[in-house]
């Protein structure tokens, strides 16, 4: 039984990484090109560092479904040391894609589309760092949106709504640096 | 049309509901997941986007309290909780609507321990159907957010003056960000008139209310009188959905809509945001296995559809009613009323209980196509159902 015209994304990250604003940024960005989202965050019992998850579902026509995400179309992982403590795989349908935080290729067996983006670099080149932590939630929704195909200027223009001022705009531009420099290998 | 689309959690869309009708006084305790909502509110009032006074307050009990005490004096007054703090409050519910002043209240639904959880299901409000509030269930944030509108114009309504719960499922639509259309002031001013009340407590105007009654009679008249206003809220409910569609769009039906029902033998019957997830089930179960299933989404429970239940069901093969609450041996409450309207009218449609999603348990459109497959071979087969309530925990 599949109701495949919708895409289903989950997030890792780690409790402070901002998976949640990641995922909201997302929808707000969809909402821009005449895509619908839903963006889900998944509360446990979460603390800074601890893994977390998060979901979002995109899809052409508003989204009905409600019920958790078992089989994503596509992982994201905003901290590839995750994968020692997670199966980030789990669920993830036959050819799907999982986008990954990596300065290089992961290696990641299973035949699915592998993405990475060096979203820890490219915080860096913009000092965006914030107690010791660099920044990867914005660029790693630049390189989603890629993937995605939804224009980099709907996810800019998102975060400079969602994130005041001068960090704002330097989330934006590592947006579009993660989107420009993203690498998908088949 | 003088909408705009946002996205918005299920608790801002409350919030945002709040601040367009206006009202003059929140009081709220905090409890996971209703906490956004009056955090929101407490924004709007600090940055002056809404003018309204917050009364903090060290329990649920007081919150309502306070918000009766604020209504009673003529303010448009909103409160918010879930699970726990909804039962601590309950019973200053019984007061507000026996003293037939409205309040609106928004209840994200929670339930109850122990053991200790955070997660969706129906419980907290189940557990308030006596208390003569109104109580609507929302499908989405868009929904949540006419309803809370919505909900303000009807409570308010001479023929209804009772009080009303909006209720929107807990994470899965308080916490879910998604897009909604967010009327303009104009539309939400046009379409709720200025606050009505049967009385209004006043300084130096003394009324007694609540006194021990000299006739016990009279006591019970005021709870028939209760029941009637109910009956009555049924058309008001009707009256307020037309208008608001006119006004921007989108209408929803009165106490009930009906999903592919045109043709229908089956039914599936349900409340809630997991309605959503019930239309998938019921477009597979007509697309892939060509049954002719439709849904019976109850958008209000008080007053309860009776009338829609008997005019869909009249004729069907079978029905089956999820309910994300139990009664212990009695079933879900959803399905025994189900069948007490069935009875009423000497309709004899066999029925089936489906107790899911208890305690925040995950249900998939999948899980619910599964569930009513089974029925309906059963229905189709035998007529009747083996068994009329049953435990379901889905597939994975």
């Amino acid at each position: 039984m599949v109701f495949d015209d919708v895409v289903e994304i989950r997030f890792h990250g780690r409790g402070g990484q901002g998976v949640v604003t990641a995922a909201n940024v997302l929808v707000d960005a969809l909402l821009k090109v005449g895509l619908y989202g839903q963006a889900i965050p998944f509360f446990g019992a979460e603390r800074r560092g601890a893994p977390v998850v998060a979901y979002a579902r995109v899809s052409k026509k508003p989204i009905r479904t409600r019920s958790s995400i078992r089989r994503p179309n596509i992982v994201v992982v905003l901290d590839a040391k995750l994968s020692e403590l997670v199966n980030v795989l789990e669920g993830l349908k036959p050819g799907g894609t999982i986008l990954i935080n990596s300065p290089g290729k992961p290696d990641i067996k299973g035949g699915f589309k592998v993405c990475y983006v060096d979203a820890v670099g490219i915080a860096l080149r913009h000092n965006l760092v914030l107690s010791g932590w660099a920044l990867v939630n914005m660029p790693i929704v630049g390189a989603l949106a890629k993937i995605l195909g939804v224009p980099v200027e709907a996810v800019e223009e998102s975060i400079r709504e969602r994130i005041e001022g001068r960090v704002g705009e330097l989330n934006a531009v590592a947006a579009r640096e993660a989107f420009n420099e993203v690498v998908c290998v088949e | 049309m003088g909408v705009a689309l946002k996205t918005l959690t299920g608790n801002y869309a409350v919030a945002t509901a709040v601040k367009l009708a206006r009202v003059n006084v929140i009081s709220a305790y905090p409890i996971t997941p209703q906490t956004t909502i009056v955090e929101k509110l407490a924004e709007m009032v600090e940055l002056g986007e809404l003018k309204a006074d917050m009364i903090r307050v060290e329990s649920e009990h007081s919150a309502l309290a306070a918000v009766y005490g604020a209504a009673s004096g003529g303010a448009r007054a909103f409160t918010a909780t879930s699970s726990h703090g909804l039962l601590y409050m309950h019973e200053m519910l019984w007061w507000v609507a026996g003293s037939r002043i409205p309040v609106v209240m928004a209840v994200v639904t929670r339930t109850i321990g122990p053991p200790w959880n955070i997660w969706t299901d129906h419980s907290d409000v189940m557990d308030q159907r006596d208390t003569g509030w109104l109580i609507t269930f929302t499908e989405n944030n868009q929904e949540t957010l006419d309803e809370t509108i919505k909900l303000f114009r009807i409570t308010e309504d001479e023929r209804v003056f009772l009080p009303g719960i909006v209720t929107l499922d807990a994470f899965i639509l308080s916490h879910t960000t998604e897009p909604v259309d967010v009327p303009d002031q104009s539309l939400v001013d046009a379409f709720l008139p200025p606050r009505k009340q049967p009385y209004v407590f006043r300084a130096g105007e003394p009324i007694i209310m609540g006194n021990i009654p000299r006739d016990l009679k009279w006591n019970m008249m005021m709870r028939e009188d209760i029941d009637k206003a109910m009956e009555r809220a049924k058309k008001v409910i009707e009256e307020a959905d037309l208008l608001w569609g006119k006004l921007v769009g989108r209408r929803y039906g009165g106490l009930t809509e009906c999903y592919r029902c045109e043709d229908a033998k089956h039914f599936i019957i349900g409340v809630g945001a997991w309605v959503g997830d019930m239309r998938e089930a019921v477009d597979y179960l007509r697309e892939k296995l060509g049954l002719r299933v439709g849904l019976i989404k109850i958008r209000y429970f008080r007053p309860f559809p009776r009338e829609d239940i008997i005019k869909w069901l009249n004729n069907a093969m079978s029905a089956v009613v999820f309910d994300r609450s139990v009664s212990p041996s009695a079933g879900g409450p959803i399905f025994v009323e189900v069948l007490a309207s069935l009875a009423s009218a000497g309709v004899r449609t066999p029925v089936r209980g489906v107790i899911a999603g208890l305690a925040g348990v995950d249900v998939t459109p999948e899980d619910i196509a599964n569930a009513v497959l089974t029925s309906v071979s059963e229905a189709e087969e035998l007529g009747t159902f083996k068994q009329s309530v049953l435990w379901f925990y889905g597939g994975e």
